[in-house]
């Protein structure tokens, strides 16, 4: 079929070299390889197989609230009170377990806390849709943080390690294979599947593109807001529950600053805080960089203030490339 | 002294890729208002931001009463008396009237900002302009009709010899477009020559004496306005003869399809009721402000309902959000289409699809081929002139972009089919073609309702009409009773009315 006027609309998209390699995340791989080989040979076990995958557990319990960050930049909202969340599930996993509550059911209560917490961010926002998430979230950050300090106070709840399959969540391996991320492995991949092959990912990007044409589409924007944060929720609760295993212990003031780190691995990723931008490739390119730096930094004994310099210069450095270059190319034209 | 106060030769503007104008001429007499016509994408916008400064042309001359002028930048075209108004107002909201009209050239001494003097000065502009607000205003909290004032007030300022306006009467309604007229006028009673880009006919037979076309970047002609007709016109800007702008089948017209009874939203709208046959285009009229946008949003479930009731095809149905109401077989075509219809970063097939694609795909997931198929399918049956289904939305006129909507309206299983205003800020090239489809649909057996504020298009169009007027419908009239005059006491029923009393 063609148009009235005999035209036809061509719906094939042709494969250009040039746009493949002009992705954004051949600039991730690059500084990827580059971080690599700079830990290479910072340390020379680096490069063995075992020691790739050990490295891996230092970061990878952070990662998982990246995911779901990752879903709510593409909305064009944001979350910064998953730290909070973190912290709030782990205390009431201890504060449990302390209690003689089974380990199993613990965790259990820790994923439910995350949910709830979640489901409250989600409730307020999308029953007062006026407000700014940034707001919103930053208050119950406070308020998440202020009841596990009251259950808490300055203590530490522990003896967590005790139990073996718990702390194995961390300390494990399956062959060589780390069990978190082999954990890390499979969340990752659902939560790709689920962005960028379902009706469900397609409507994310549609809201933070434009939510009210979303609406108009007949997209239900609130409930997709709604189990977003919630999801944001149990996955910032699923950190706790690794951060638990590999301590064996909690306090009141563990995961301060998670929030930020996943919002810096998700932006770093290609994920725009304007919404509607970014793919999951890049988001886990974008994590092992970060991590795997990190780990490098942590080889040569950095001490971790200047780590936080370091990571904080290439975030700006990283994100700001594309803008350099696209200025570069206006002020060629003019000349 | 020339002849002309503002002459342009042989202009030529080039973007990366395409030639925004083509050896272009203008002339502007003293003391005119000349209008300037074009469908979207002629050149006009371009035109008018060389003669403002804002853009450089490659080639070509400029005059400014016979002299020879080359502008550096926006602040040489103020300076030479050079002001533009453009459609959408780019004002600073949060600031006052007076400090809307100083911005840029505030009345200082000793670098210390006269306010009681500015404040005076812009009061007596608003006063001359017959203006019902203060210079103490916030700008922000004005209509579009008062801030174009506004805009106009700051022209005044600052002296224009030559004002240009960028489709002013777009977003007015009747009354304020009528104000608009008489203040045109009396800027050029007051010495000022006025250029005058508009879509509306109406807008050039009232005030203009000449009109000059473009289209496809080039300079087609002036002409008398006195010595022009319709026919004329659409030719010069279409480049083809429009046979039948209204081409409007005879369709046998069918069971009742949409039935709304006694629907109320307390503020916007009371006690609306009318219905919609099957093969039937339903008209509704009004005013601007008369709630008929709110209706329909209510229909289509954007916004909730206090009271009454809806049927389709006889049974009582709920719509409480746009999901329910395109389930049970109503869409909309929303009024303002860059924000509400499409997602102008996306690819024009994405955007065909979105609302089908858990239909289109299995299971929830996306099915890429089968949509890649359904947006050409569709692209191609509204005939878009998009050259591949990955077109972002944005780079398309405001023609092709409306029929992407559409497009995306005929991607559901519908039955009813809204359209808020369809050709608004729609060319006439494209606007013809958005008639024909509407009648194909009609034909094909749609109930069809479309929201216009413009006479003609209505009473070429429609089968029968209801027109609001503040949130009631005031009356129904059928196609051949219809005049423009009868639509409109029911359009102003309730206001004459109100003054009677």
């Amino acid at each position: 079929m063609a148009t009235k006027s005999g035209r036809t609309i061509i719906a094939e998209q042709k494969f250009s070299w040039k746009i493949f390699f002009l992705k954004w995340e051949w600039l991730l791989v690059i500084l990827f390889i580059g971080i690599n080989l700079m830990n290479a040979n910072l340390s020379q076990y680096y490069l063995s197989g075992e020691g790739l995958l050990n490295a891996t557990n230092s970061f990878l319990e952070k990662a998982f609230v990246a995911l779901p960050m990752a879903y709510i930049l593409v909305l064009g909202d944001i979350d910064i009170s998953v730290g909070s969340t973190a912290c709030l599930s782990a205390v009431m996993l201890a504060y449990c377990y302390n209690l003689g509550v089974p380990m199993g059911a613990c965790v259990l209560i820790c994923l439910l806390t995350g949910t709830i917490c979640g489901a409250v961010n989600g409730l307020i926002l999308t029953r007062f849709t006026e407000l700014a998430p940034m707001i919103v979230t930053l208050g119950t950050q406070i308020l998440f943080r202020g009841i596990a300090e009251a259950m808490l106070g300055d203590e530490a709840r522990g003896g967590l390690s005790t139990v073996k399959w718990f702390s194995d969540l961390y300390w494990g391996k399956l062959g060589i294979v780390p069990i978190m991320l082999l954990c890390f492995i499979i969340c990752a991949a659902v939560f790709a599947f689920v962005l960028h092959k379902t009706c469900f990912g397609r409507r994310l990007y549609a809201i933070g593109a434009n939510k009210l044409a979303a609406e108009y589409a007949g997209i239900k924007v609130q409930q997709i807001r709604m189990i977003v944060f919630t999801l944001t929720g149990t996955f910032a609760a699923v950190t706790a529950v690794f951060l638990a295993a590999r301590m064996g212990s909690t306090r009141a003031d563990i995961a301060t600053g998670y929030e930020m780190e996943a919002i810096a691995m998700a932006v770093l990723g290609g994920f725009s805080t304007d919404g509607g931008k970014g793919n999951f490739p890049g988001l886990v390119l974008a994590i092992f960089i970060v991590g795997m730096l990190r780990y490098g930094l942590g080889l040569i004994n950095i001490p971790s203030q200047l780590m936080l310099v370091v990571i904080g210069a290439l975030l700006i450095v990283t994100v700001m490339l594309p803008n350099i270059r696209s200025m570069v190319k206006i002020q060629k034209k003019a000349a | 002294m020339s002849e002309y106060v503002l002459e342009l030769k042989g202009i030529t503007k080039i973007f990366p890729g395409v030639k925004a104008l083509d050896r272009v001429s203008f002339q502007l007499k003293p003391g005119e208002i000349h209008a300037l016509m074009g469908e979207n994408g002629a050149g006009k916008s371009t035109f008018i931001k060389v003669i403002t400064g804002v853009h450089k042309a490659e080639e070509g001359e400029m005059y400014l009463d016979g002299k020879k002028v080359d502008f550096k930048g926006p602040k040489d075209a103020q300076k030479a008396g050079i002001a533009a108004i453009y459609q959408h107002v780019t004002a600073y909201p949060h600031l006052s009237v007076t400090e809307n009209i100083f911005m840029g050239h505030e009345i200082k001494k000793r670098g210390i900002l006269q306010w009681k003097e500015m404040h005076a000065l812009a009061d007596s502009y608003l006063e001359e302009l017959n203006a019902d607000f203060k210079s103490t205003a916030e700008m922000g909290a004005l209509s579009v009709a008062q801030q174009q004032m506004v805009e106009i007030a700051k022209a005044i300022s600052m002296k224009a010899r030559i004002i240009i306006m960028d489709e002013p009467t777009a977003a007015l309604t009747k009354n304020e477009s009528e104000q608009l007229y008489k203040i045109t006028e009396k800027l050029r009673d007051g010495g000022a020559s006025v250029i005058f880009i508009s879509h509306r006919f109406e807008d050039m037979y009232r005030l203009a004496t000449r009109v000059t076309v473009f289209r496809d970047s080039q300079y087609i002609g002036s002409y008398d306005v006195d010595g022009i007709t319709n026919a004329d016109l659409i030719r010069a800007m279409v480049g083809r003869e429009i046979s039948d702008m209204y081409p409007k089948p005879e369709v046998k017209i069918g069971e009742e399809v949409l039935r709304v009874e006694k629907l109320t939203r307390t503020g916007y709208f009371k006690d609306v009721s009318f219905s919609v046959r099957k093969g039937e285009i339903l008209g509704l009229t009004g005013l601007v402000g008369a709630g008929r946008t709110e209706t329909v949003q209510t229909i289509y479930g954007v916004e909730h309902y206090d009271s009454g009731k809806m049927y389709l095809n006889g049974e009582e149905i709920t719509v409480k959000n746009p999901a329910d109401a395109l389930r049970q077989g109503i869409g909309l075509l929303p009024e303002d289409r860059q924000h509400q219809g499409l997602i102008l970063d996306w690819g024009i097939g994405r955007n065909i699809t979105l609302t089908e694609i858990a239909s289109i795909g299995k299971n929830g997931l996306t099915d890429d081929k089968a949509e890649r198929e359904k947006a050409k399918e569709l692209a191609e049956r509204v005939d878009t002139k998009a050259v591949t289904i990955f077109d972002k939305a944005s780079s398309l006129s405001g023609g092709n972009q409306q029929k992407i909507v559409v497009a995306k309206i005929l991607a559901s299983n519908l039955k009813v089919i809204i359209l808020d205003e369809p050709t608004k800020g729609v060319d006439v090239g494209a606007k013809a073609e958005i008639y024909e489809i509407m009648g194909e649909l009609a034909q094909q057996g749609y109930a069809i309702i479309m929201i216009s504020s413009e006479m003609p298009e209505i009473l070429g169009m429609v089968d029968r009409i209801v027109v609001m007027c503040e949130g009631k419908v005031t009356g129904e009239l059928q196609r051949e009773e219809a005049e423009q005059e009868s639509i409109l006491k029911f359009a102003m029923a309730r206001s004459s009315k109100a003054a009677k009393n």
